[in-house]
């Protein structure tokens, strides 16, 4: 009887975990600091979109009667909404870099779940890649929401469900706690790119597309956010500011300010793909000179008389 | 029903004498009565509505039982939301759904505890928060039982309880009737060792309702004040009101604390529907206060009610709360929001 000698068989063992660790190096690894860029819908996403802009969004005229009645002094007056975060759906495309970091099971040597860090609120989310169900109906809802991943190649495939009511555009265009929405992660080598498509049966007429962009900054530091209310507004309790309807002053001042006919500036799906240019075409009349936002690509190079 | 009819009708004629004896008929006044047909139907739609529970079969009803925090569970299925909390000293429950799924229900609360149920805590006086009293309480005594549960509710519902029943209705037993009613503002209990408060929050869903705030479990059980899946309920004939129904939402989000980033904290349960939190009542409190001042702002300018409705002044809100069928339709909320704003109007008119 031949046995095989001790060291060739420890070997062997060897070449066979790597072999069945190859799966595991066919997928993406996300883990690390990732650094935001700013070149798509840059002064939507750092100063903040302007009142009564609800282009490239299909919503229903439900979703654009509840942002025309908004009045942001609602983030201030509401104590409540101080130091309320970012949705899961919109918090990639906020202000703060992001830390990706895997959790595995040390028996198995299973990936468990990737999770993801963000400086605004300190928002943290855990995406299950161990094939749990998603919660109940009845679970509470939070503002990241229950998030599950399955690969696709080389692509992870988000689906996150049990949101909380929040916005779909910082200026009063709501998403309900009924949407749920769908990542798509890729990383090319130090560029990592996210694609989201939001179905929200209450506030959207078709899905909602956008995507984000990060590249890999080892060197970075992500701080501590924190957050406390106060009230700022000496305001009777209860007080929850917003314009009565037909009665909001500021919405035109998009259109007029990019000399956009107005209907243009309403949203809805039909505005959202190339046929529509055709249809505006006539009335849309550019300024001459690029007054609002004319470079707006980060933190430091964005604000309204940038040039 | 022809009886509610003659009840309203008399409230009717007896408001227009008082309008037209103080010689002071205001707009409010005028759009008020040119409305009352239009909510009489309401009012009596309300009630029927809430008077006879739906035929239910049992095993048709799936019940499930979910931990919320500390020693507070909920129980959900059909009626209202069963909280449940449990412990050495036996079990506290707020509200008892509709009479026929009690059995079922006591079954899965006795996978919880064995104890006997001492406390029972209802929050309004609908049949699917009362409709298992009688029930729950029999089926909740053990032999460790020292006599019937402890039934507490406000006086309003124990009024409403032994007085005439809507559409001329049987009398409720008094095996059903809460039997340990408190009319002032508050009244507390210590019970598995925590303090248990139960709030009066008065005008608001009707003129009986009650909170209860489990404070060492940090939970808040709402009743029908909050129900998350839909617009309030206001039951204007048996006392409701938006502005009670603002100021009993402003009340939660006082007693609420949330944890880091507006999230958890102090958990929710409502009178129908999922888990929530303190930022979930917010959402409902800022949708009714927002409807609220729209429709002050229309009554103000002597708009009718037909006109209101024509004006789509809940538009935004619909898709996610509203119903074109069921029991509480969008329109019956725009009815009860208009009729509940003008009364206050002419009220404060006529002073």
């Amino acid at each position: 009887m031949h046995h095989l000698p001790r060291c060739r068989a420890a070997g062997l063992g060897l070449v066979l975990t790597a072999l069945v660790a190859l799966p595991a190096f066919a997928q993406v690894d996300f883990t690390g600091e990732w650094a935001p860029l700013y070149h798509e819908d840059g002064p939507e996403r750092l100063p903040g979109p302007e009142l009564g802009d609800y282009t490239e969004l299909p919503i229903n005229a439900a979703a654009r009667m509840a942002a025309d009645t908004y009045d942001a002094d609602r983030i201030s007056v509401v104590p409540e909404y101080q130091c309320r975060p970012h949705g899961g759906d919109y918090s990639m495309r906020g202000l703060g870099n992001l830390r990706v970091w895997r959790e595995i099971d040390p028996t198995s040597e299973k990936l468990v779940a990737i999770h993801t860090h963000l400086l605004a609120w300190d928002s943290e989310r855990t995406i299950w890649m161990d094939g749990r169900p998603h919660p109940p109906d009845y679970a509470p809802h939070t503002w990241q929401g229950f998030s599950t991943g399955v690969w696709d190649g080389n692509m992870l495939n988000i689906t996150t469900t049990h949101l909380k009511t929040n916005y779909m555009r910082r200026n009063g265009v709501p998403r309900s706690d009924k949407a749920v929405f769908t990542e798509h992660w890729t990383r090319h080598g130090d560029y990592l790119t996210v694609v989201t498509v939001i179905e929200d049966p209450v506030y959207l007429t078709e899905p909602l597309v956008r995507s984000d962009n990060w590249y890999i900054d080892p060197g970075q530091n992500i701080g501590v956010f924190g957050c406390e209310y106060a009230p700022e507004v000496p305001r009777p309790e209860g007080t929850v500011p917003s314009h009565l309807p037909g009665q909001n002053p500021y919405l035109k001042e998009f259109a007029d300010w990019y000399g956009l006919p107005f209907e243009a500036t309403r949203g809805g799906a039909e505005t959202m793909y190339p046929e529509y240019q055709k249809k505006i075409a006539g009335e849309y009349h550019p300024p001459e000179k690029c007054a609002r936002y004319c470079k707006c690509t980060s933190l430091f190079d964005c604000n309204v008389t940038s040039k | 029903m022809r009886a509610l009819l003659q009840v309203y009708e008399s409230v009717r004629l007896q408001r227009d004498f008082k309008m037209t004896m103080n010689g002071r008929l205001t707009v409010a006044h005028a759009l008020l009565r040119a409305a009352s047909p239009l909510l009489g139907t309401l009012l009596l739609a309300v009630a029927l509505s809430f008077a006879q529970p739906p035929q239910i079969n049992p095993d048709n009803v799936q019940l499930t039982m979910a931990p919320v925090q500390g020693s507070v569970y909920v129980l959900m299925g059909d009626g209202g939301n069963i909280t449940v909390q449990v412990g050495k000293d036996g079990v506290a429950l707020v509200d008892t759904g509709f009479a026929p799924l009690a059995p079922k229900a006591m079954a899965e609360i006795r996978k919880l505890s064995s104890g006997p149920v001492r406390w029972i805590v209802i929050t309004h006086v609908h049949g699917d928060h009362t409709g298992g009293i009688a029930a729950m309480a029999k089926l909740g005594m053990t032999g460790e039982s020292i006599g019937p549960p402890r039934i507490v509710a406000q006086s309003n519902v124990l009024n409403r309880m032994t007085g005439p029943q809507p559409n001329n209705g049987p009398k409720i037993p008094e095996a059903e009737w809460p039997n340990d009613e408190y009319f002032l503002p508050t009244k507390d209990f210590f019970f598995n060792g925590e303090a248990i408060v139960v709030y009066h929050l008065p005008d608001a869903h009707t003129d009986g309702d009650s909170i209860v705030f489990f404070r060492r479990s940090d939970v808040v059980s709402t009743g029908d004040i909050f129900r998350p899946g839909g617009y309030p309920i206001i039951d204007l004939a048996r006392g409701g009101s938006v502005e009670g129904e603002i100021n009993a939402l402003n009340k939660i989000i006082d007693i609420t604390v949330p944890a880091k980033y507006q999230e958890g904290g102090t958990l929710v349960i409502p009178g129908h529907g999922r888990l929530c939190d303190e930022a979930d009542v917010v959402e409902y409190r800022n949708m009714l206060t927002v409807i609220r001042d729209r429709f002050r702002d229309m009554i103000k300018k002597g708009m009718t009610l037909e006109q209101v409705k024509a004006a789509h002044p809940t538009l935004d809100y619909d898709t996610q709360y509203g119903a074109t069928s069921g029991t509480w339709t969008t329109e019956m909320f725009i009815d009860a929001v208009y009729k509940s704003l003008s009364e206050k109007k002419s009220a404060s008119a006529s002073k």
